[in-house]
């Protein structure tokens, strides 16, 4: 009956979707407004339709129905009720309708607003919405239907579909298989949806990107409208994959929190090139610059959302992600070639509208710095993709072998896994060149022109980099690519500061003061001097820009210095949030290379009240207990303690849920500090006894900082998309004025 | 001659003794040493879950066969190029064609290339059509107030 209800509902929902794109269509062929009306009210319905089907789903979970197939595979009666809701998001249709379900709602949000002053925008927002949705909804009435339901055939098989195939019989089983013990976790609650929160709010932007192409109206309304949805999808996706990492960090007992899992990056890579395009439209709003690029970047974010959807859902590439696989990968693949070549091919139909507005007045100006910043973001997201699908080239290249026999030897058809080695080499000098270039580019006021000429700098820059070539060479580093893009790194660099230098020395001055003093406590990982003088030299810069603007202003205004603080960032909200998230991704950084670089671990089997020894800490093995839950699963959990010089710290439990499947989680103990984390695994696969329990230890330097640079990463973000009154609404004069007189450094 | 196979029958046994006496001597590889090899190796049969954390029970014997291989003296490398021969380049981390490293550099060089492009073609379009005044750095109030109103009513039209 609620299978019946909710089948129904998405159904309707789904021709709607598809009424809203007709009807917008032909309201904006005939210019006709009661035509768009329609379009839009039928856009409105989507949401309370789509909410319906989903709460039919939770209904039929709540209430036990085995005889639905979703049901059946993501729920058992023992589960509690909060996992019986979110399992909604465990299983492969349940995702495709929850991501529907935002989806209409964002579309439903986004119809809302007051449209006075962008009619001509609002019927291919509703086109580039109501498609998308009626993709996802399509997708999980044909291909993947969460109310499907059990039958038996005469011959005694069991299948599942929506109505009951011919001389077949109902068929419930008494119990459902339940939720893969991975998901079943509180992370499950708040990861899954605030990863799908921002990959479905980045359609968005797309939506008015689209729009503003298709109408030819290519000033940037279309960015002034979204920079606020833009904002809020980049923080949603970020907080997906921090919550993520901590998930996998407290919950796969591997030692880390990333591991370059296809998945991961799938989610990841929208967020390389999200990160790029809110840099990228500052450009366009402040200079008028950078409209093709701008456009690019969107399109490509939204490609990559649906292709993220796509690499997690269809279980295309091997990964611990994969808990969903089927046959919709042709659906995705065909939806995102189209919209892929639809969308840029607007683009190049544009493309002449879309000239810059002024022009670029130095090779040191901030908009140089900009688009550095988007191709070290575009180079990550190219070795990232590159790492993704080789793999499947390398499979497919043996076609090429096989037609070829002489070149069978190179095109060997063989599967390869692409890990983590592969991305820490790639990828790790052009994060350390991001960091450098976060500390450089806000000194650059926008169009700066220098005054002196390139010759000194560009002497020096050669010079400098020269030395760093040689020196690293000399001190062991043989990679030729990571040598090449350091030594890029270290032009750039000293280039900046010795243009900037009145303003940059100090913060050069400590970035070296750091590094040479980390070298002479001990710390010789040259990987680790570099990053940390980067962060060090952005934290100085970033800081001396909020002081610089304070001081400017205590002066001005006659306030006290926290008055000043305060004002300053709430005039110009989205600058000084930004220099927030700036600094909160160095001290994410700072984490990061504190597990990377400086991680140890060791395994040992140990006896009661037995030690072991790592980077000075000494844990011992006092017991180990095992006892059922409540929920059916057997934890088997160890006390363990852990000293310091003999001085004891603290008791930490590692334990095992078997669950009754057969499945096992291993949960670390872990004791946390802000200098480091000691995380300690029960290796239950290499067999426990009451007597002896293999241990995995492994020592975290530095890693707490990744979650705390995540929390002021959040702050940040709230602080540039805070809503303030409309700045259009305000007279220009007012603007200028508060503008000219609050921004020193601009 | 009969001698000579005497003396050569026992160095050899002696010889065999001793190698047997040898190994079984070598202690039994730290767990340390086996996660060592084993972290740069992938689970041939899970999903993208690499063999030192692997929970299965296959990946247990797969780290002990690591274990032997280690008592008997092989080297990492030989013990890598086992599982490949075994299992295929799949339980490898790094994928062994060098291809995967190549691509890579070359795309970001050709990025960099047209980066410099852009660069250089919008420094020089004429500098007459530059309606913007510049923007010296001393400019008094009323002139940066000036600029400000500009580049407003520039937007706005």
């Amino acid at each position: 009956m609620v299978a019946d209800f909710g089948y129904g509902v998405l159904v309707i929902t789904f021709l709607l979707a598809i009424y809203s794109i007709f009807a917008a269509l032909v309201g904006h062929l005939r210019k006709s407004q009661k035509w768009v009306e329609s379009a839009r009210l039928a856009m409105l319905l989507t949401f309370p339709g789509v909410t319906l089907g989903v709460l039919s789903v939770i209904t039929l979970l709540v209430t036990n129905q085995y005889n639905i197939a979703f049901v059946y595979e993501v729920s058992e009666r023992a589960m509690p009720l909060y996992l019986k809701i979110t399992a909604l998001w465990g299983g492969q249709s349940g995702s495709l309708l929850f991501w529907g379900w935002l989806m209409a709602a964002f579309a439903f949000a986004a119809t809302l607003r007051n449209w006075s002053r962008d009619r001509e925008f609002l019927p291919w927002v509703i086109i580039v919405t109501s498609l998308t949705l009626a993709f996802f909804i399509g997708l999980v009435i044909f291909y993947e239907n969460p109310f499907a339901r059990y039958w038996q055939t005469a011959a005694g098989d069991v299948i599942s579909a929506m109505f009951r195939p011919a001389s077949s019989i109902p068929f419930t089983p008494d119990d459902g298989r339940g939720l893969n013990p991975l998901l079943r976790h509180p992370g499950m609650i708040i990861h899954p949806p605030m990863l799908y929160l921002g990959f479905v709010s980045f359609v968005i932007p797309f939506a008015f990107a689209i729009a503003s192409l298709v109408t030819g109206r290519t000033d940037d309304r279309w960015i002034r409208i979204t920079r606020r949805w833009t904002l809020v999808a980049w923080l949603f996706l970020t907080c997906g994959l921090v919550l993520g990492s901590r998930w996998a960090y407290d919950v796969l007992g591997w030692g880390g929190f990333w591991g370059w899992d296809p998945v991961e990056i799938a989610a990841f890579m929208p967020w390389l090139t999200g990160t790029a395009f809110l840099h990228s439209v500052m450009i366009q709003e402040k200079r008028g610059m950078l409209k093709h690029w701008t456009m690019i970047l969107v399109i490509l974010t939204y490609d990559l959302v649906i292709f993220g959807t796509f690499l997690t859902r269809s279980g295309v590439l091997s990964s611990v992600h994969a808990f969903a696989q089927s046959a919709i990968g042709p659906a995705f693949f065909i939806f995102i070639g189209l919209t892929l070549v639809g969308s840029l091919g607007l683009l190049f139909y544009r493309w002449a509208d879309l000239k810059s507005e002024a022009q670029m007045t130095s090779l040191l100006s901030r908009e140089s710095f900009f688009l550095l910043n988007n191709l070290l973001f575009m180079g990550i997201l190219v070795i990232c993709f590159w790492g993704v699908i080789f793999p499947l080239l390398s499979e497919a290249s043996g076609v090429i072998g096989q037609v070829f026999p002489s070149l069978a030897n190179v095109f060997t058809g063989q599967k390869v896994t692409v890990g983590p080695p592969f991305y820490e080499r790639t990828t790790g000098p052009l994060f350390a060149a991001l960091v450098l270039l976060m500390g450089i580019a806000p000194l650059s006021a926008w169009g700066y022109r220098t005054v002196r000429s390139f010759q000194l700098s560009r002497w020096i820059a050669l010079a400098s980099a020269a030395l760093t070539a040689i020196s690293l060479y000399l001190l062991g580093l043989h990679d030729w690519v990571m040598l090449g893009i350091l030594t890029l790194t270290a032009f750039v660099f000293v280039v900046a500061v010795v243009e900037f230098r009145r303003i940059v020395w100090p913060s050069a001055l400590i970035a070296v003061l750091v590094s040479l003093g980390l070298f002479f406590l001990g710390v010789h990982q040259w990987q680790a001097l570099i990053a940390f003088g980067a962060g060090a030299f952005t934290i100085a810069t970033t800081l001396y820009e909020y002081w610089r603007a304070i001081s400017a202003r205590a002066r001005a205004q006659q306030e006290n210095f926290f008055l000043a603080l305060w004002r300053l960032v709430g005039r110009n909200r989205r600058r000084y949030g930004g220099y927030m998230i700036h600094l909160a991704i160095v001290l994410m950084a700072v984490g990061i290379i504190g597990i990377g670089v400086f991680q140890t671990q060791t395994q040992r089997s140990l006896a009661i009240n037995q030690s072991i020894e790592l980077d000075g800490y000494t844990i011992r093995y006092d017991s180990l207990a095992q006892f059922p839950y409540p929920d059916g699963r057997t934890v088997t959990r160890a006390v363990m303690s852990i000293f310091k010089d003999g001085q004891f710290l603290q008791e930490v439990y590692p334990r095992v849920d078997t669950y009754p499947s057969g499945e096992t989680m291993t949960i670390p103990g872990l004791r946390s500090t802000l200098q480091d984390d000691v995380y300690i695994v029960l290796v239950n696969w290499e067999g426990v006894t009451s007597q002896v329990a293999p241990f995995k230890i492994y020592h975290n330097p530095l890693v707490n900082w990744l979650w705390i640079g995540a929390l002021l990463l959040i702050l940040g973000s709230f602080v540039a998309a805070w809503p303030d009154k409309d700045p259009d609404y305000a007279p220009a004069r007012v603007r200028s004025l508060q503008q000219a007189a609050y921004q020193p450094g601009d | 001659m009969r001698r000579n196979l005497w003396v050569f029958l026992i160095i050899t046994f002696l010889a065999l003794g001793w190698a047997g006496r040898a190994s079984a001597q070598q202690p039994t590889p730290a767990p340390d040493d086996v996660n060592r090899i084993a972290r740069q190796l992938y689970c041939p049969v899970c999903e993208n879950t690499p063999l030192d954390v692997c929970p299965t029970q296959a990946c247990a014997q797969w780290r002990a066969l690591i274990g032997d291989k280690l008592a008997a003296g092989w080297t990492d490398d030989q013990i890598k190029q086992y599982f490949v021969e075994q299992y295929g380049a799949r339980v490898l981390a790094e994928p062994p064609v060098p291809l995967v490293y190549i691509v890579p550099p070359i795309l970001l060089l050709i990025g960099i290339f047209i980066l410099y492009r852009t660069l250089i073609s919008m420094r020089r379009k004429p500098a007459a059509i530059q309606a913007e005044p510049s923007a010296p750095s001393t400019t008094a109030g009323d002139d940066q107030y000036l600029r400000r109103v500009e580049e407003e009513l520039k937007k706005r039209n």
